[in-house]
C-alpha cells in the first residue's frame, strides 16, 4: 500500500473497502511527514501519538457504521495560526514558542467530529504575514516544484505538503490570498469562502474583517467536500452568518453552458508576467470551449486594491498584535519577527491622531468602491477569472527585503478579502516546472456555483495530474 | 511624504515597541516607500460621499440571548501565563 498522492476520496474508497485501515495510512502519512519533510519543512509541529489515538477511534467508527463521512479517518495537517487544544500552536512566531492553547478552533473541532485524523501543525508566514513563508520564525518550506524557490504563503506549509503528497489535504488561512498564492505556486486547489461562510473562532488574527479558513486540496471535489464540514453558522463568531448549508459536493459535474465569465481588464495590465498571462489566455480559452462566455468586465478601483488592504489589514494587525503583553501567554514583544513588527508600524501609524482621516479612514471609504465594483460587476456576469498570482513562484532571498514588491504581487487576491467574495484557486498549466493558478471569483455565498465551473475546468484538463518528481 | 526617525521612534512608542537604532533606520524608510506609495494612490479617489465599510458579512447588531454559558476552567486561562499568584495573572505596577 502507498498512500502518497491518494485523494480524500480514494483513501475514504480505501477505508470504505477495508483496503486499508485510518491506522495505517495514518502510520505511512507519519512516517512521510517524519522523513519526507525534512528536506520540504512543511510541518511545524507532528503529533505522532493524537493522530494514532484519532485514526483508531476513525477506525472503531468505520467498523460499526454503514455510512461514514468523506473525511472519517482520513489524514490532515492545519496551518500553526489555528488553535488546536493541548497541541502547540506558534502562529510561526517566537513569541507563542511554547503556547498550549487551552481550547480549539471551530473548524477543528469541526473535523473532529467526523473523526479526522490531524498529522501535524503546518509551517506558515509569522502571524500569517507575507507571500512566501520566509518570515517564519522557524524555517523556510520549500516549493515541491523547484526547491530553490519559495511556495507562497502565508499558507505555504499546507500548500507544499499537500503538493509533495505528505497529505491529501490541509486547512489555511487567507487574508489577502494566503491560500490561493500558495496553491497557485504548488498546483494545488485552495478555496476562499466568503466572509462569514466559515467560523474564524480559534484563527489566530490578523485582520479580522478579512480573515477566513479554507481547504487546500488535490482536487476541486476534495475542496468541496472540506468545505461541507467546516462551513457554518458558529454562535463564538459574531461575524458568522447563520445561512442555510448548501452540499456542495452534490451537482459539482452542473454544466457551465451560458454562464459568463468576466475577465477584468485591470487584471492583464502592467506588472503580469506574459508567461502567466498566456497560460491563463490558454485557460479562459478553455472555458470557452466548455461553452462559457467571455465578457471583457472592468473593476475600476484594481489599483487602489493594494494601498486599501495594506493600511486596513495593518490597522486591524497593530490593534490584534496589542494582546501579545506577555501577561496571559506568550513571551515579550522583542521576539516579534520583522514583518510583524513592519505591520504593527504601519498600523499604529494610520491609525494615530493625525493620520487616522488621511489613512485609515480614506481606506475604508475606498474599500466600499472596491465592494461596489464587484457588485456591478456580478450584475453582468456569474465569475469574475483572472490569473491567482502575476508572477511564477519565486527564489528565496528575492524580495524579502523590498516589502512593497512583495506587497505588489497580491494584487490579484486581495480586492477578494476586501470585499467579501469567495474565490478558488486551481491548476491551469506551467511554465517549464513552475505551477501557474487560475482563479474564479463568484458572488458572495456562491462557493456552490464556483465550485460547478472549477470542476468543469479542472475535468476537461491535466493540470492537477502533474506531480512533482 | 519624508518620514523623520523621531516619528518612527514615536509610533514605537504608541505601540509598545522597543527598535533598535537600525531598525528605526530601516523602518523609517521602507515605511516610508509604503506610505507614499498608499497615499498616492489613495488620493487618486474621491471619496466625498462615500460612507466607510467596516465589515462584509452583511450583519448588523449580531445579538444573541443573554444565557450563561460555562467559560473556560481558571487552571486552563492561567496555563500559559508565567507569572501568576493566588489564580490570578501577575502583571506590572500600571500606576505609580
Amino acid at each position: 500500500m502507498h498512500t502518497s498522492f491518494l485523494t480524500i476520496k480514494q483513501i475514504h474508497e480505501g477505508l470504505k473497502k477495508k483496503d486499508f485501515s485510518s491506522v495505517e495510512v495514518t502510520k505511512q502519512a507519519l512516517q512521510q511527514a517524519e522523513k519526507a519533510d525534512k528536506d520540504l519543512g512543511s510541518f511545524l509541529t507532528i503529533t505522532g501519538e493524537l493522530a494514532l489515538k484519532q485514526a483508531q477511534e476513525a477506525d472503531r467508527l468505520i467498523a460499526n457504521s454503514k455510512e461514514i463521512c468523506w473525511l472519517t479517518g482520513v489524514p490532515m495537517g492545519i496551518k500553526d495560526v489555528i488553535v488546536t487544544q493541548g497541541v502547540a500552536t506558534t502562529a510561526a512566531s517566537k513569541i507563542l514558542e511554547d503556547f498550549l492553547p487551552p481550547y480549539s478552533a471551530t473548524v477543528y473541532e469541526n473535523l473532529l467530529k467526523v473523526k479526522a485524523v490531524m498529522i501535524g501543525k503546518l509551517n506558515c508566514d509569522e502571524f500569517a504575514m507575507g507571500a512566501s513563508t520566509e518570515n517564519s520564525a522557524y524555517q523556510k518550506t520549500k516549493n515541491p516544484w523547484d526547491r530553490t524557490r519559495v511556495p507562497g504563503g502565508s499558507s505555504g506549509g499546507s500548500a507544499a505538503a499537500v503538493a509533495a503528497g505528505l497529505l491529501p489535504y490541509a486547512l489555511g488561512t487567507d487574508t489577502g490570498g494566503s491560500i490561493r498564492q500558495p496553491a497557485s505556486f504548488c498546483s494545488v486547489v485552495g478555496l476562499k469562502p466568503t466572509y462569514g461562510r466559515v467560523s474564524r473562532w480559534g484563527l489566530i488574527p490578523m485582520g479580522n474583517s478579512l480573515d477566513q479558513a479554507g481547504p487546500l486540496t488535490q482536487t476541486v471535489e476534495d475542496a468541496a467536500w472540506v468545505l461541507n464540514i467546516i462551513a457554518g453558522y458558529d454562535r463564538q463568531d459574531a461575524t458568522s452568518v447563520n445561512k442555510p448549508l448548501p452540499d456542495y459536493s452534490k451537482n459539482l459535474g452542473r454544466s457551465i453552458k451560458g454562464k459568463k465569465f468576466g475577465i477584468p481588464k485591470e487584471y492583464l495590465g502592467e506588472g503580469i508576467d506574459p508567461q502567466v498571462k498566456e497560460i491563463f489566455l490558454a485557460a479562459t480559452k478553455k472555458i470557452e470551449d466548455l461553452g462559457g462566455q467571455l465578457v471583457e468586465v472592468s473593476l475600476p478601483h484594481s489599483e487602489q486594491a493594494i494601498p486599501v488592504y495594506y493600511l486596513v489589514m495593518a490597522s486591524e494587525v497593530s490593534t490584534n498584535l496589542a494582546r501579545y503583553d506577555g501577561v496571559r501567554y506568550g513571551g515579550t514583544r522583542d521576539q516579534f519577527g520583522p514583518e510583524a513588527k513592519r505591520r504593527i508600524m504601519l498600523g499604529t501609524y494610520s491609525l494615530s491622531s493625525g493620520y487616522y482621516d488621511a489613512y485609515y479612514l480614506k481606506s475604508t471609504k475606498v474599500r466600499r468602491l472596491i465592494y461596489n465594483d464587484f457588485q456591478e460587476v456580478f450584475k453582468k456576469v456569474d465569475f469574475v477569472l483572472g490569473p491567482t498570482s502575476p508572477v511564477l513562484p519565486f527564489k528565496f532571498g528575492e524580495k524579502i527585503d523590498n516589502p512593497l514588491q512583495m506587497y505588489l504581487g497580491d494584487i490579484l487576491t486581495v480586492p477578494q478579502n476586501l470585499a467579501g467574495v469567495p474565490a478558488i484557486s486551481l491548476p491551469a498549466g506551467f511554465v517549464g516546472d513552475l505551477p501557474v493558478g487560475l482563479q474564479i471569483t463568484a458572488n458572495h455565498w456562491e462557493e456552490e456555483k464556483m465550485l460547478q465551473a472549477a470542476y468543469n475546468f479542472e475535468q476537461a484538463t491535466e493540470w492537477h495530474k502533474r506531480k512533482p518528481e | 511624504m519624508a518620514l523623520t526617525s523621531e516619528q518612527v521612534r514615536m509610533v514605537a512608542k504608541l505601540a509598545n515597541l522597543e527598535l533598535t537604532e537600525t531598525e528605526v533606520e530601516k523602518f523609517r524608510s521602507q515605511l516610508e516607500e509604503v506610505i507614499d506609495y498608499n497615499a498616492e494612490k489613495l488620493s487618486q479617489v474621491n471619496t466625498d460621499k462615500v460612507e466607510p465599510l467596516l465589515n462584509v458579512s452583511g450583519l448588523t447588531n449580531a445579538l444573541r440571548g443573554d444565557e450563561p454559558q460555562p467559560g473556560l476552567p481558571q487552571k486552563s486561562v492561567l496555563q500559559n501565563a508565567k507569572n501568576k499568584h493566588n489564580g490570578f495573572f501577575k502583571v506590572k505596577a500600571i500606576l505609580d
